[in-house]
């Protein structure tokens, strides 16, 4: 009896491993298949399949899709777009993670009549279709000068992903007990000191929380990139849009995947090093938003 | 409160004092008011504007001239527009259906007391962190009718093996939905993990003390306690389908011809690249209808429960 038991036991288990790998084999495919064929040949690419490891490994397919493959008409490669995604990427996180933060603070511990409403308007931004801002936001940046800049682009992405960092700091401000603010202002500190001297010390975690979601939000934006910018402020994901679907002359799949490769790492290594917060970015962002 | 008020009355006999405390009560409201009024001008005064332009005229630049809702009437006589529509029912209901099954049966697994599960978990999380516009760029590669799958299976031994999805108009729309299904469903295992790991232990075991079998422990206590989960996740990919874009501009740009075409696509060719600003507005409000339709229910049924719990 108890030897049939575990001997069924150990069945189940050996399926349960196996169906959990079988998963892990079907996600981790398609970024092997990316890697191997950046570094094949051309040739290679005709000879051999999907799963074939190259006959010779080169970089070159990632030299050029880095300094002189075709994007359209230019063939400069995606080196340019890769840093229009950087000098983008990174005021628009700072800014909207700072303002994000000061607006969890007064939202969590200075209400006043009205900033609940606030708060629910401001989180319908995070539900918001793009498509239903797009068009007046495109007349608003021709008006103040900022259409097809990287500044424009930075207003943009602040813009709309305000309404996330409020979120992300005010439901970690809300677990913050009231009364250490309550005995910080008889202590005759202020709305500054309060945040500066208490809050902002024990806000590491959430930082980090809005900075990963924020930079992978905005480093792997395509809409406002392909609808607010022009050639020299395009970002990587328009970039590398450009490079697979250009039309013009043989598909070298190996210069697409090298791309691909480019456009992908900034936010793979943050997920490696930083994934613990990135899920828990994913997962309050959704459950609460 | 009452006793910070009665602090701050009784400082405030100094003028000096008063001031500080003066700008004390405003700063909270100060700090807001940049967000509040992007707020206002760049969501609602932008919905609202859009609005007005799906009434008017406009072509490639904006007209204010009052045509009422003869673009609402002429999307709904065309083609590429009710193609667009069935397109996102099919891509939704099954990227739905699919990203929740495979979502909640890896996590049930997953939550087996499984060795490494912190590593295992990365693994299906990991496509969440890369843009569509790779995972469109990747799967267009594998899908590629004569070099990738098809070929694999050939070299394989399968030689009679034909897949040419991506450039069949019938077909194209499953490729997206792989594609999609490929780079979510890791997302909805984490939270229907999270969910799991919430449910409180001694009901099951009670039950299992009571002899229930593993199957009907699922059937009957941790699948209903996991309602919410289902509900919020429902809610994510459904608003995350009607938002597609970056994914079927990467890999189909809509086409063969319009054949995956989806709504937010529609919107942006014809507003951006034709030079039918009005109907592409028109086109915009009916997508943000969508999203209307399933954010209020959601949040009422949320704020009900909120209210009982």
């Amino acid at each position: 009896m108890a030897n049939a038991a575990q001997s069924r036991f150990s069945t189940s288990r050996v399926l349960i491993y196996g169906t959990l790998l079988l998963a892990c084999a079907a996600y981790l495919v398609p970024v092997f298949i990316m890697l191997i064929t950046s570094f094949k040949t051309l040739g290679d690419i005709r000879t051999g399949n999907l799963m074939s490891l190259p006959e010779v490994w080169t970089v070159d397919a990632w030299i050029k899709a880095w300094s002189s493959a075709c994007t359209g008409v230019q063939c400069e490669g995606v080196s340019g777009f890769f840093w229009n995604s950087f000098k983008m990427a990174v005021p628009a996180v700072i800014i909207s993670t700072v303002l994000g933060a000061i607006n969890g603070y007064v939202i969590s511990k200075w209400r006043f009549r009205g900033s609940d409403l606030l708060f629910s308007m401001l989180l319908f931004g995070c539900f918001l279709p793009f498509q239903v801002i797009l068009l007046p936001m495109a007349m608003t940046l021709g008006k103040l000068g900022l259409a097809n800049t990287t500044s424009g682009l930075v207003l943009v992405h602040v813009v709309y992903g305000v309404a996330f960092t409020t979120l992300f700091f005010r439901n970690f401000y809300v677990g913050v007990p009231d009364a250490l603010i309550k005995a910080a202002r008889l202590d005759g500190a202020g709305f500054v000191t309060i945040f500066v001297r208490i809050l902002l010390p024990m806000s590491t975690p959430i930082f980090m929380v809005c900075l990963i979601w924020q930079f992978t939000q905005i480093w792997n934006d395509f809409l406002f990139g392909v609808v607010y910018a022009s050639g020299d402020s395009q970002p990587i994901t328009v970039g590398l849009n450009n490079l697979v679907n250009t039309s013009t002359g043989v598909k070298e799949y190996n210069v697409n995947m090298a791309a691909a490769m480019i456009a992908a790492l900034p936010t793979l290594v943050v997920y490696i090093i930083a994934g613990k917060y990135f899920i828990r970015g994913l997962t309050s962002g959704a459950v609460k938003g | 409160m009452a006793q910070l008020d009665a602090v701050s009355q009784s400082t405030s006999r100094h003028p000096r004092v008063r001031l500080v405390d003066h700008l004390q009560h405003w700063l909270p409201k100060l700090a807001l008011a940049p967000t509040v009024v992007l707020m206002l001008v760049c969501i609602y005064g932008y919905m609202i504007w859009t609005g007005v332009l799906s009434l008017t005229g406009s072509t490639f630049l904006p007209s204010y001239e009052y045509i009422g809702f003869e673009h609402y009437e002429r999307l709904f006589s065309n083609d590429r527009w009710l193609t667009a529509c069935a397109n996102l029912a099919i891509f939704g209901g099954l990227f739905i259906a699919a990203c929740l099954a495979i979502g909640c049966f890896l996590a049930i697994l997953l939550d087996q007391r499984i060795r490494n599960e912190g590593v295992i978990r990365t693994i299906y999380l990991y496509p969440m962190a890369l843009s569509m516009i790779v995972t469109g760029a990747v799967w267009q590669w594998i899908m590629n009718p004569s070099l990738g799958l098809e070929k694999l299976m050939h070299d394989w031994g399968w030689t009679s093996f034909q897949f040419d999805w991506l450039t069949d108009s019938d077909m194209v729309i499953y490729t997206i939905v792989i594609a999609a299904v490929w780079q979510a469903s890791g997302f909805v295992m984490a939270l229907f993990l999270a969910g799991l790991r919430g449910i409180d232990s001694s009901i099951i075991n009670a039950a299992r003390v009571d002899g229930a079998s593993m199957p009907r422990i699922y059937a009957r206590i941790i699948l209903p306690a996991l309602r919410p989960v289902f509900f919020s996740s429902i809610m994510v990919l459904a608003h995350l389908a009607i938002k597609s874009f970056d994914l079927v501009m990467a890999m189909t740009a809509g086409g063969p011809g319009y054949a995956s075409d989806l709504p937010a696509l529609f919107m942006y060719a014809h507003t951006f690249t034709r030079g039918q600003m009005g109907l592409g507005a028109a086109s915009s409000i009916l997508m943000l209808g969508a999203i209307l339709a399933i954010l209020v229910p959601y949040l009422y049924s949320e704020l009900r429960g909120a209210r009982n719990g």
